[in-house]
């Protein structure tokens, strides 16, 4: 178990940070663009000296400020993939992933043995005669991984490893990378501005908002409980932030949001509130529909997102009062004749949404 | 068609005749005298004259002596660049000026300078000849005088070597369990290689051409500090034919050094700018 409760101010921002991430499992710490995501690694790696706090790898301190306790980053056990890679411009992509081993002044055999099972094992024995600016973004990232894991790390650091290459070779690669972190035994922190990626990859997710943790925990409950409005735009569900505005006293609340009304479950007192809603939860009609939802929205088709991976299910965006979401298959899509522009009525029951603790 | 013309411009812009005039002109001012030098010597005549008694002594002190000067440049010039180029502490820019200045400091000043210091009156003088050791008129003063004009050479081209290096090349080798000493040695060093060499090259042509300095500070003493171009300077007047010799050798010699800095800085390693570039966002 890496434990990590740190504080690190860099300019105007400050990262405070309290995680916790276990071994042979992915922990994806997913958050916008100069969120800290980067500082979080290199704290780690020891490549940067928190103000405060400890990191902690099981019983063995890596860094404690109070106690001033400092491991070096080269006696860490740590393994770094950063975001272009970093390979050694002036070395083979073999000599890159013998880098480590020969830093470590291992006997020459045993150097030559595990650098081959490593290229063997990530795919590049082929081309590992090659300088790094001759590989491919893909290649280049085996390298680094290999370079990293041939050192068998207590942790493995992965920076956005998936942005620097181009779209084409990007959905390749993360099926290859998926696989190859599955089963790693050491604690793996992959850090990542891609929803998707998060939901991908991570076993564990924590969310990085303004430099702090706002949600951690096993995937599931991410995909039930979102915490925030940044969690449900990456899982594509609708947050609704407003005032609860009327209690009708039949368990139901009318919740003013978005420029609209929405009936909600009672939340018990008047004031502002947080409510979720799924997106397959709403229905899509061409006619006002009769039946016992009492949420009923009319407006003009933004959008169809066809949802990976198949397309079987289209995210539908709606210019209604609040925007919605909604989900729908591509059969009805088809039979409604929905498309860009198109007027229609979106409805949910009150029950649909779910109200979160503010 | 001339340079940087584009293919199909009708006319020739007036701009461009003058700058291509401009080039000429600079060309033969340049080149007329290296001719004028090498139509005046055969190269059968060249290597006669290279047993040549005199010819030979200056020749053998030029070469040890700016080799020396070389050596030293480099053995205080790395470390000296690399502390200048990563790191950051007070009074570094006052220092930065005071290494460069003999770059733009007229040589025969620097060697009365150097005269004043380490003679035997001077301040740092006293104490070497406490020691035994005397600058002023020796051969080590040569190489003294060689070392203080060729230095800052170095420095420039090594401290820009070393900026270059990525810092998180140097990130990477850290986690993968280099410590400071092999990261210098496996990343630092091989990666400032070329600037490293192109410096060591400009530095040494220019311990190689000392003049001013050298006479000043050392004197001219054939055998112990009558270096190539002082034996030119010398040779004009009373030995033409031996003058023409040693100045031919000098542009050869000097030729081989600027060459070899050309092939140094072209051996630049190859997707290092990709690799160095600056993050474009750097994140946090």
């Amino acid at each position: 178990m890496l434990d990590v409760r740190i504080r690190r101010r860099l300019g105007s921002f400050e990262l405070e940070v309290a995680l916790a991430a276990p071994r042979g499992a992915v922990t994806v710490v997913v958050g916008e663009s100069g969120g800290g995501k980067t500082t979080l690694l290199r704290l780690v790696a020891g490549l940067l000296v928190p103000d405060e706090g400890r990191i902690a790898l099981d019983q063995r301190v890596l860094c404690d400020r109070a106690a001033g306790t400092w491991v070096a980053p080269e006696a860490r056990s740590t393994g770094w993939v950063a975001q272009d890679y970093a390979l050694f411009p002036h070395l083979s992509a073999r000599s890159n992933v013998a880098f480590g081993l020969r830093a470590l002044g291992r006997p020459r055999a045993e150097v030559r043995e595990r650098t081959e099972r490593a290229l063997t094992r990530f795919g590049i024995a082929e081309v590992a005669g090659r300088r790094p600016h001759q590989l491919s973004g893909g290649q280049q990232q085996r390298v680094a991984l290999a370079r990293a894991l041939v050192l068998d790390p207590q942790v493995l650091l992965l920076d956005e490893p998936l942005a620097a290459l181009d779209p084409g070779s990007r959905r390749s690669v993360r099926g290859e990378l998926r696989r190859l972190l599955d089963g790693l035994p050491c604690v793996t922190l992959f850090v990542t501005h891609d929803p998707a990626e998060a939901l991908a990859f991570g076993d564990r997710i924590a969310v990085l908002e303004g430099g702090r943790v706002t949600q951690s925990g096993p995937r599931e409950e991410f995909l039930r409980h979102p915490g925030s409005r940044y969690v449900a735009e990456f899982l594509g569900v609708n947050l609704f932030e407003g005032e609860i505005v009327e209690r009708t006293g039949d368990g139901l609340a009318m919740l003013e949001a978005g420029g609209g009304r929405l009936a909600v479950p009672d939340p018990g007192a008047a004031g502002r509130a947080r409510a979720l809603l799924h997106p397959h939860d709403v229905t899509l009609s061409l006619e006002p529909p009769v039946g016992s939802a009492r949420n009923l929205l009319r407006g003009a088709i933004e959008d169809l997102i066809p949802e990976p991976p198949a397309g079987e299910r289209v995210r539908v965006l709606l210019e209604t009062s609040p925007p919605l979401a909604a989900q729908v298959t591509r059969a009805a899509v088809l039979s409604l004749g929905l498309s860009r522009g198109r007027e229609v009525w979106a409805s949910f029951k009150a029950t649909a949404v779910e109200l979160l603790p503010s | 068609m001339s340079p940087g013309a584009r293919p199909g411009a009708a006319a020739i812009a007036p701009l461009h005749v003058a700058a291509l005039l401009a080039t000429t002109l600079l060309a033969l001012l340049l080149a007329l005298p290296l001719l004028g030098l090498l139509v005046r010597v055969s190269p059968g005549e060249l290597l006669a004259r290279l047993g040549d008694e005199k010819v030979l002594e200056a020749l053998r002190l030029s070469l040890a002596t700016s080799a020396a000067a070389t050596v030293l440049v480099a053995l205080l010039g790395t470390p000296a660049a690399y502390l200048l180029a990563t790191r950051q502490f007070r009074g570094r820019p006052a220092l930065e000026v005071l290494l460069d200045l003999p770059m733009v400091m007229p040589p025969t000043m620097a060697g009365f300078a150097l005269l004043l210091a380490f003679g035997r009156t001077g301040l740092a003088g006293r104490a070497l000849s406490l020691a035994g050791i005397s600058l002023p008129f020796t051969t080590l003063g040569v190489v003294v005088a060689q070392t203080f004009m060729a230095a800052p050479f170095y420095l420039v081209s090594a401290r820009a070597g070393f900026a270059g290096v990525d810092r998180r090349l140097l990130d990477a080798a850290a986690t993968l369990r280099a410590g400071e000493t092999q990261r210098f040695l496996r990343v630092v060093l091989p990666l400032a290689a070329p600037s490293l060499l192109a410096g060591l090259a400009m530095s040494a042509a220019r311990a190689l051409g000392e003049f001013g300095a050298t006479i000043t500070f050392a004197g001219n003493l054939p055998g112990v500090t009558q270096t190539m171009p002082l034996a030119v300077y010398v040779a004009m007047q009373s030995d033409l034919d031996a003058a023409i010799v040693l100045a031919v050798l000098l542009l050869l010699m000097s030729l081989g050094l600027l060459l070899a800095m050309r092939a140094a800085t072209r051996g630049a390693w190859p997707g290092l700018a990709r690799a160095g570039r600056p993050d474009p966002a750097p994140a946090r």
